[in-house]
């Protein structure tokens, strides 16, 4: 007998479980189906990895994409083939846009089948690929060890992003040994280690010879786990900072060098320093549309250093002068290293000259709003929310107004506490991905802030936190409006509300009662803060609170599409004060 | 400007179509592309000819360097460099008189011909794109019958080379 006969032979759908154990995944968010019977069939024999079932699978995507944000690990789904692939398509393209590492694992039909119109194949691989990092199609079981390996190497090294495995049924019924690799070498995929050192020392000039030097930061941050090293950075040379909505909470958002986000809603003062400065610091961020505005008016008399882990991401949009390719943290590193030789310090009389700038910016208050409305004013609840939280919260949001209220009221010191879909711009995120920040962090308090919009297109979620006992606090800013889109119609259509007005909303508390859960009503300002506490202070049950709220409020500062950001919109609250 | 790009990719199923769709999902043109495996099987070599500004060359290179099946590639267009192509050619030579024409257009332009019935002859050549061109160009258009190009094959002058 030849010595492979010894070899403990095992079924493909008993690797792939023992290659998540491999990985440390603590949760699989699923929805099971024919072509994964058996891996369900090997989740039920084990008791190493929970499977959270959720009620769709974009739910699934979403819940493992909050959990990779809130902890830094990867995520993981497993889904049907057919409709459950495609199903998982809007969460994996949110997380794509977003660089968070997944690990979606999609089942497919036989591969004797594959190719034949079986029931229930899309070619998901083919499907996916235009919003993966990778994906992988399985084809025999000798290699799903190693490919699960490389599904978690890619995912999570580089620029993160999600990485689909598709696959087929017959892998995970044939046998093989398994064997897991330790670590893995991939030829035509080696993510950079460090910075430039010679790029890296003349960025370190560049900065210490501006006038009016800013530091613009992105999501990049926060991935690349380089809050330490952002905030020493900043605090080193007293460099006014501002984040993008993906970035906050990499630098304190209550420390005075904080300016605000910038952006489309961004405020007043990050927007007007970004576009008079004369030193732009980028750090992992993206320079996307919704933060540079038209391009030909971007950062008009700027020099600009870039630092991000994509070489494809620098000179994409906005050409940089200074570019600087690695991982954030050691590039920080290198960089503060960089500043110290050099002895020099900041020009202390020009930047005291640039402070003295931004805080006449600073002094239009531009987030001020109504206090004394006998209407909820959506800024209201979050002020509260904050308050009553201390800003300890790990707060998840779909997308619409709510979602930039939240960014803007929402004072987040911390990074991986602010959770929502940026880049593509998914609602249905909140819910779902709050599912997933909950059971990382079972004893923190999770809130999602939805709107009445955005909550109905992952709502069938409430019945999964039932099921698990999610203690989530979800507050619908109702305006009955995509209030968004709304307010686009208001602003730029000449208030054709064309199919914006959402009728016949369901009576949330009522919707709640009938999932389990407990819901409330809040009408009156006068009501606000009590609601919220009484909801909080719920630490075990989920409460929906439904806070109807000023149907026409907008979302100022904005830099319309297309304008300059130093062409903002302020508010009508503040002209008249 | 036209750009010539060399590269080395995994021979796996699904590179090739990761790089089709780079370009379509990107908006970036592409001219020809020709894809085989090299010497080392598990190892594929396309050549692709694009065109774009400069910066958006810049971001067609940084963009497939990212795709995880690429392992290396260079513009060939930097340097100094050599680009061939193939065609196969079928004429139509009814007469006498065109069969003598064709033969020597064919030895002009040092093509061969591979196949011959009473109707057809197929012609063979490689060359620069120009070179396969001003051929097709001396032909008359009703008598050719098909055309068949191979996309532009390069490789960098002297000791410039790109392998792993
Ligand atoms: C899946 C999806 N469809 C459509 C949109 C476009 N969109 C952006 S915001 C918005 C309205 C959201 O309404 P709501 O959730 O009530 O939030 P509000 O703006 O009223 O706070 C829409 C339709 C989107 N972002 N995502
Ligand atoms: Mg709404």
């Amino acid at each position: 007998m030849s010595e492979a006969n010894n070899v403990e032979m095992i079924l493909g759908a008993e690797i792939f479980v023992k290659a998540l154990a491999a990985e440390e995944v603590e949760y699989v968010f699923g929805y099971p189906g024919g072509v994964v019977l058996h891996i369900y069939d090997a989740i039920f024999k084990q008791d190493k990895i929970q499977h959270i079932l959720v009620r769709h699978e974009q739910g699934a995507v979403h819940a493992a994409d909050g959990y990779a944000r809130a902890t830094g690990k990867p995520g993981v789904a497993l889904v049907t083939s057919g409709p459950g692939a495609t199903n998982a398509i809007t969460g994996i393209a949110t997380a794509y846009m977003d660089s968070i590492p997944l690990v979606v694992i999609t089942g497919q039909v036989h591969t004797a089948l594959i190719g034949n119109d079986a029931f229930q194949e899309v070619d998901a691989v083919g499907i996916s690929r235009p919003c993966v990092k990778h994906n992988f199609l399985v084809k025999d079981v000798n290699d799903l060890a190693t490919t699960m390996k490389k599904a978690f190497y890619i995912a999570t090294t580089g620029r993160p992003g999600p990485v689909v495995v598709d696959i087929p049924k017959d892998v995970t019924i044939n046998k093989a040994p398994f064997e897991y690799p330790d670590t893995i070498e991939m030829r035509s995929y080696k993510p950079m280690v460090a910075g430039d050192l010679g790029q890296i020392r003349q960025a370190a000039e560049m900065m210490l010879s501006a006038k009016r030097p800013i530091l613009y930061t992105g999501g990049g941050v926060v991935l690349g786990n380089a809050a330490k090293e952002l905030t020493e950075l900043t605090r080193l040379l007293g460099y006014p900072i501002t984040q993008t909505l993906m970035g906050l909470g990499a630098y304190p958002a209550t420390d005075p060098q904080f300016i605000g986000m910038l952006g489309m809603h961004g405020t007043y003062e990050a927007n007007m320093a970004m576009h008079e400065c004369d030193v732009l610091v980028a750090i992992g961020a993206r320079f996307d549309d919704r933060i540079t505005g038209d391009l030909e008016k971007f950062c008009p008399y700027a020099k600009i250093i870039h630092l991000d882990i994509d070489p494809a991401s620098i000179s994409k949009n906005v050409k940089v002068d200074v570019p600087i390719v690695g991982p954030v943290d050691i590039v920080l590193q290198d960089l503060i290293k960089a500043i110290k030789e050099t002895g020099q310090q900041p020009d202390s009389d020009a930047l005291a000259a640039w402070w003295g700038q931004i805080d006449t910016w600073r002094a239009t208050d531009c987030l001020r709003y109504d206090r004394n409305s006998e209407l909820i004013k959506p800024q209201f609840v979050l002020e509260k929310l904050y308050e009553l939280t201390e800003g300890n919260a790990i707060v998840t949001s779909d997308v619409g107004q709510h979602q930039m209220f939240t960014a803007q009221f929402y004072k987040f010191d911390r990074p991986r506490r602010w959770i929502c879909s940026g880049g593509l711009g998914t609602m249905g995120f909140g819910l779902p991905a709050a599912m997933g920040v909950q059971f990382a962090f079972p004893n923190d308090t999770v809130v999602c802030v939805s709107g009445d919009a955005s909550i109905q297109m992952c709502i069938q979620e409430l019945s999964t936190c039932k099921q698990f006992d999610l203690p989530i606090k979800i507050i619908t800013l109702n305006n009955r409006y995509l209030g968004m889109v709304r307010q686009w119609q208001e602003l730029f259509y000449d208030k054709r509300y064309s199919h914006t007005y959402v009728d016949a909303l369901p009576d949330f508390v009522k919707l709640a009662d009938s999932y389990g859960h407990i819901g409330m009503r809040i009408d009156k300002p006068s009501e606000v803060e009590r609601a919220l506490k009484e909801a909080l202070a719920m630490k075990d049950r989920l409460v929906l609170m439904d806070f109807a709220i000023d149907q026409g409020e907008n979302v100022y500062p904005m830099v319309a599409a297309g304008k300059g950001q130093n062409e903002m919109l302020l508010s009508p609250e503040r002209e008249l004060a | 400007m036209r750009h010539t790009i060399s590269i080395l990719l995994e021979n796996e199923a699904g590179a090739l179509s990761r790089v089709a769709g780079l370009f379509s999902a990107r908006g970036y043109n592409i001219e020809s592309l020709t894809v085989a495996p090299t010497e080392d099987s598990s190892i594929s070599r396309m050549t692709l000819v694009t065109r774009g500004s400069d910066e958006i060359i810049e971001q067609i290179t940084k963009q497939l360097n990212k795709l995880i099946e690429v392992i290396k590639l260079i513009d060939l267009t930097e340097g100094g460099h050599i680009e061939r192509e193939l065609i196969l050619v079928k004429i139509n030579v009814a007469s006498v008189n065109q069969r003598e024409e064709i033969k020597r257009l064919v030895d002009i332009f040092r093509g061969r011909i591979i196949d011959v019935s009473d109707a057809n002859y197929t012609v063979e050549m490689t060359g620069t794109g120009e070179k396969l061109d001003a051929f097709i160009k001396a032909i008359e258009p009703p008598l050719i019958v098909e055309v068949v190009r191979s996309g532009v094959s390069g490789i960098a002058r002297g000791n410039i080379s790109l392998r792993v």
